[in-house]
């Protein structure tokens, strides 16, 4: 048992003119997590309090926000690693809804923008699936593990400096498909994925991979974007013959 | 109830948030560095193209002490960025053989004995040995 000083960002839309913030004193478990604890304020100690969760288990990516200034999902940020006050406020550039709820509106019309589905080479095979070896799913697989968290535009500052910025997760998304065997959408991803928003506003500061939970990479995919860009438009200035 | 959201103003604090964003822009800083050096060669040929007095005038400058500590800097900078550019061409350029891709240490390794090759190259042409 440890007393824990957690300091909240609060912000309530309908009294508030600007967000500030709130002390809590929480009766924790040694073995729990932020979540818990801000769990634990609302159930005993401030109904009010807002944020989004679900899973509790590095999953759903809903409970995404800064603990002590670091973009982390409460559910994997254990107490024992924070000692002193802990300061959690929402998700870095992203407008504040209530409390540590983001509005997430910007992200979620980006991701539909690079169409992150399957869009199909070749016609289904008649009454069978789409064969792929162990290589190719391989090939593509650490970018499916994006659990569209957000962590990554919570630690990239070109998002925030330029909120047109497509952004990693985004970006990876989009490279997880162009990098699957089955699929042939790349052409109609280009556009939005090789424009001056897109991966070249990234200036490769890596914050986006170091702070994803779930090891996706989303600097390496960006760059391996910019090097497939730069390759299309030597292709089509050089040797234009060649263009599909 | 009533939609209200509040946009956080953005400062140039978040560059001391956290130590990879200091070496990040440690790392942008070295363009002015070697942006600097690329100058003063510019201004070397120049100096060649004029005859023997204005390149000797030149070589002077650069056995001046500022311009000693200038070329340490630069060269401290232009390590710097290398060695941590070389460092992430892994995430650029992953190659896969078969199901495996080669270990991170391979591809880099590659990067810097490539740098090695072509530096004692240069060195050599250069007559350093």
């Amino acid at each position: 048992m440890r007393q824990v000083e957690l300091e909240v960002l609060r912000y309530n839309p309908e009294t508030d003119r600007e967000p500030h913030f709130q002390r809590y004193a929480v009766d924790c478990q040694e073995e729990w997590v932020v979540l818990d604890a801000l769990n634990h304020v609302k159930e005993t100690l401030d109904p009010t309090l807002s944020y989004r969760w679900s899973c509790h288990m590095a999953v759903c990516g809903s409970c995404g926000m800064m603990v002590n200034g670091e973009p982390k999902l409460a559910c994997k940020a254990f107490l024992r690693d924070y000692p002193g006050v802990i300061r959690v406020e929402p998700l870095r550039h992203f407008p504040v809804e209530r409390d540590l709820v983001t509005v997430i509106d910007d992200f979620v019309a980006k991701l539909a923008r690079v169409k992150p589905y399957l869009i199909p080479k070749d016609k289904a095979p008649e009454a069978a699936e789409f064969r792929q070896t162990p290589a190719q799913l391989k090939r593509y697989k650490q970018f499916t593990l994006c659990i569209n968290c957000m962590l990554c535009y919570a630690a990239c500052p070109e998002y925030g400096l330029i909120p047109k910025y497509l952004g990693p997760a985004a970006i990876a998304l989009a490279h997880r498909w162009n990098r699957d065997s089955r699929d042939g959408g790349r052409d109609a991803r280009q556009e939005e994925l090789a424009a001056t928003e897109g991966a070249w506003e990234c200036s490769f500061v890596g914050a986006c991979s170091e702070v994803c939970p779930e090891h996706v990479d989303p600097a390496g995919a960006i760059q391996q974007v910019k090097i497939e860009s730069t390759v299309d438009w030597y292709q089509a200035h050089l040797m234009p013959w060649t263009k599909k | 109830m009533s939609r209200r959201p509040y946009a956080r103003p953005i400062t140039s604090e978040w560059i001391f948030r956290h130590p990879r964003y200091i070496r990040y822009m440690v790392r942008e800083f070295s363009c002015l560095f070697i942006g600097g050096w690329t100058l003063l060669m510019v201004w070397g040929f120049k100096a060649l193209s004029e005859g023997p007095a204005a390149w000797a005038a030149f070589l002077e400058l650069l056995q001046t002490p500022a311009s000693i500590v200038f070329h340490l800097l630069t060269l401290a900078f232009a390590a710097y960025h290398s060695v941590t550019w070389f460092n992430l061409t892994p995430k650029a350029l992953p190659v896969q053989l078969g199901e495996e891709f080669l270990p991170d240490r391979v591809i880099s390794g590659a990067h810097f004995a490539a740098w090695a090759a072509v530096s004692a190259g240069l060195l050599y042409f250069a007559g350093a040995f």
